[in-house]
């Protein structure tokens, strides 16, 4: 007996090693994925952003701590972070705004169309998105419906549409609103309904049951959904060079002509960095403020 | 490192010619992921400068890469197919994959650079860059030397573009299309703008009644080639006095809201969807757009360039290479992709074939041009890399990059 007992307790102790292990096996693909589509290029990029030029030979560099890639491509291109951040914080707003009554209603209101709803959400993204923003092009054109009525209203300082901030802001904001419909469906749909009923019982008016009970509960929904669109956002060049002119070019842009035009692999390495950094900080900043560390 | 997905591209191309760029094409679908890849996996080495041929395997293996700037071959609208190459095809048995993938100069080179720096096949055996770019490729021997007596038709190439600087007996490049970069535009919207018929300078180009509608293009040595024209200097001979004089004439145009917007092909959609009225743009995209659609040179003189036929180093198939560039210097071959890509045909011979397909395009100044109109064009200057790297830097950063 006395001999037995430990021996079935080593078997336990196996099983229970084994089950751990395959969890690890589980995690292999995903974290092989990860190191060689996201560890190794970082690290390549960060040691490229620190290269130095080779005299006389333009396109070559060799490994160096050139610190002052960095400080150089701020002062020449700040211009351009700025509007990235300003253009991806309003088109952010602006997916909130829309995408938060449309999550509302699919969550709450739509019955039996809730399924087909959401399929429509994402539908458009069966479309490249590089046709959806040439679209733009066509809708925002000159002669378009849409200028014209806004011309007719006189609105325009600049009496058009496409080649202009307006242009570029919508496109961000029409392309990555599915990102912004979809965690906040995804966290208003969790809301017990009778929770509503009951801050409705208790007298509270339809406005504070939203302020007090839908809204905080949503929250985890609204940061998701405002990170998921403004990161991309912030990074994304497509929109800025289709519909916008040269007064609109963003940090996106900025990095591929350094990368493309001017095989200037280390200011762009470093462009790339100070955005991933400044997102970062922006990201943290915001999810303290909104007090949503643990619901995140 | 491709992953930029060629036959997506090349489809958005067949189904929207007019809006896709040739040269700034839509620079997505992950491009600017693909060059990060490519150039963080290369490490640099210093390129030789002798070209390396490979086995040639022409003899056993019938096939030709090619790669090629979108719209540049003569289609069948009905088919999608390109007569000129399937009677290559049918006629020789060589299987000719061709494929639109150089949209930008740049952007092509990014992504072969590696290959050919490490001195790796790129896969292609044929590659048609703009004069500029095929100067480097030369200089750096990335292009193999060309057997002539293999392209007994290459006798046919127009004595102006016999002889360049940078290629000076043609012995490694052969031009596919020439064209001209100058004021193209809509005739009916310009009328109703400035009362005029047709653009004759850049002071036209330039006048406040056509603020926002004008756009410009981002090949530099087009753009900068016609504003240095424009100013009274020699675009085939400045210094970097006058260079950044040019550049200081186009920051006050853009800064003016006066240019609208610097692009590549995107121009063309623009133009057809009438946002924009007048262009620096290029001779055979604007003629293609029809009869409301004018071109013309500015007085002060407007650009000629080249795309040009290479074979890189170690591509497989050189022979096979040769034929289809023989092939296509046969007059009667050139007129038929001349009477659809509307470019400058480089090719002698073509003209009178012109005339049994289309005797209005016969004598088309833009496709046949007579010796008046190239002497009022100028061949941007060769620049040194140096050079290239600064007036690139200074005009991208003078367009809002």
């Amino acid at each position: 007996m006395a001999a037995v007992l430990p021996s079935t307790k080593t078997t336990g102790v196996v099983v229970a090693q084994r089950k751990s292990r395959t969890g690890y096996f589980l995690l292999l693909p995903g974290m092989t994925w990860l190191a060689i589509f996201f560890a190794i290029p970082f690290v390549t990029l960060f040691l490229t952003s620190l290269q130095a030029p080779v005299e006389g030979q333009s396109g070559q560099y060799v490994p160096a701590f050139q610190i002052s890639n960095y400080s150089d491509a701020l002062l020449e291109y700040w211009p351009q972070f700025l509007r990235s951040f300003v253009y991806a914080g309003i088109a952010t707003g602006f997916a909130l705004l829309i995408a938060y009554p449309l999550a509302y209603f699919i969550a709450f209101k739509a019955g039996r169309w809730r399924a087909l709803m959401l399929v429509l959400v994402i539908a458009p993204s069966f479309a490249s998105f590089l046709l959806r923003t040439y679209a733009w092009k066509t809708i925002l054109a000159d002669e378009g419906f849409i200028t014209s009525f806004f011309n007719f209203l006189n609105l325009l300082p600049d009496d058009r549409i496409l080649n202009t901030g307006y242009a570029v802001v919508a496109g961000l904001t029409y392309n990555f609103l599915p990102f912004m419909i979809l965690p906040l469906y995804a966290a208003l749909e969790k809301i017990d309904p009778r929770l509503m009923e009951a801050s409705n019982d208790l007298y509270a008016s339809a406005f504070t049951t939203f302020r007090k009970v839908t809204w905080p509960l949503s929250l985890p929904g609204v940061v998701a959904g405002t990170l998921l669109t403004f990161i991309p956002a912030a990074g994304d060049y497509i929109n800025a060079e289709l519909l916008g002119s040269t007064q609109n070019r963003m940090i996106g842009n900025v990095i591929q002509t350094n990368f493309i035009e001017f095989r200037d692999y280390p200011t762009a390495s470093a462009l790339s960095f100070v955005l991933m950094a400044a997102i970062l900080v922006l990201v943290f900043t915001y999810i303290r403020r909104a007090g949503t560390e643990d619901l995140v | 490192m491709n992953s930029h997905h060629p036959e997506a591209i090349a489809a958005i191309a067949q189904g929207m010619r007019s809006s896709v760029s040739r040269r700034r094409l839509l620079q997505a679908a992950g491009i600017g992921g693909a060059a990060m890849l490519a150039t963080a996996c290369g490490t640099s080495s210093g390129g030789s400068t002798q070209a390396s041929a490979a086995e040639d395997l022409s003899d056993t293996e019938m096939k030709l890469n090619w790669s090629n700037w979108p719209s540049y071959m003569d289609v069948d609208e009905e088919t999608g197919t390109y007569p000129t190459l399937e009677e290559f095809i049918s006629s020789t048995g060589i299987d000719v994959t061709y494929t639109e993938d150089v949209n930008d100069n740049n952007e092509f080179f990014a992504k072969v650079r590696t290959q050919l720096e490490q001195g790796r096949d790129i896969g292609r055996d044929i590659v048609v860059l703009t004069d500029w770019m095929a100067a480097q490729w030369i200089q750096s021997g990335y292009a193999q030397k060309l057997d002539k007596a293999a392209i007994p038709n290459s006798v046919n190439l127009i004595p102006r573009l016999a002889a360049v600087q940078f290629d000076i007996d043609r012995s490694y490049s052969l031009p596919w299309q020439s064209g001209f970069a100058g004021l193209g535009y809509n005739i009916p919207d310009l009328k109703a703008a400035t009362g005029k018929e047709s653009l004759t300078s850049l002071d036209e180009l330039f006048d406040p009644a056509l603020k926002g509608r004008i756009t410009v293009l981002s090949e530099m040595r087009d753009t900068m080639g016609c504003i240095l024209g424009w100013l009274g200097y020699n675009p085939s001979e400045f210094t970097d006095a006058q260079f950044e004089e040019a550049i200081e004439a186009l920051t006050k145009q853009v800064d003016s809201g006066q240019i609208r917007q610097v692009t590549g092909n995107d121009y063309i959609a623009a133009m057809d969807s009438r946002d924009v009225i007048a262009v620096i743009g290029w001779s055979g995209d604007v003629i293609a757009l029809g009869e409301d659609f004018g071109f013309s040179l500015p007085e002060s003189g407007g650009t000629l360039w080249t795309d040009n036929m290479l074979i890189p180093s170690l591509a497989q198939h050189k022979k096979n290479a040769e034929k289809v560039m023989n092939y296509y210097y046969d007059p009667e071959v050139a007129a038929q992709v001349a009477s659809w890509v509307n470019y400058l045909c480089p090719v002698e011979g073509a003209q009178a074939a012109m005339e049994k397909i289309d005797p209005a395009l016969a004598t088309s100044e833009w496709i046949f041009p007579s010796a008046a109109v190239l002497d009022s064009t100028y061949v941007f200057m060769e620049l040194t890399r140096e050079q290239n790297e600064a007036y690139e830097r200074l005009f991208q950063k003078a367009t809002g990059n």
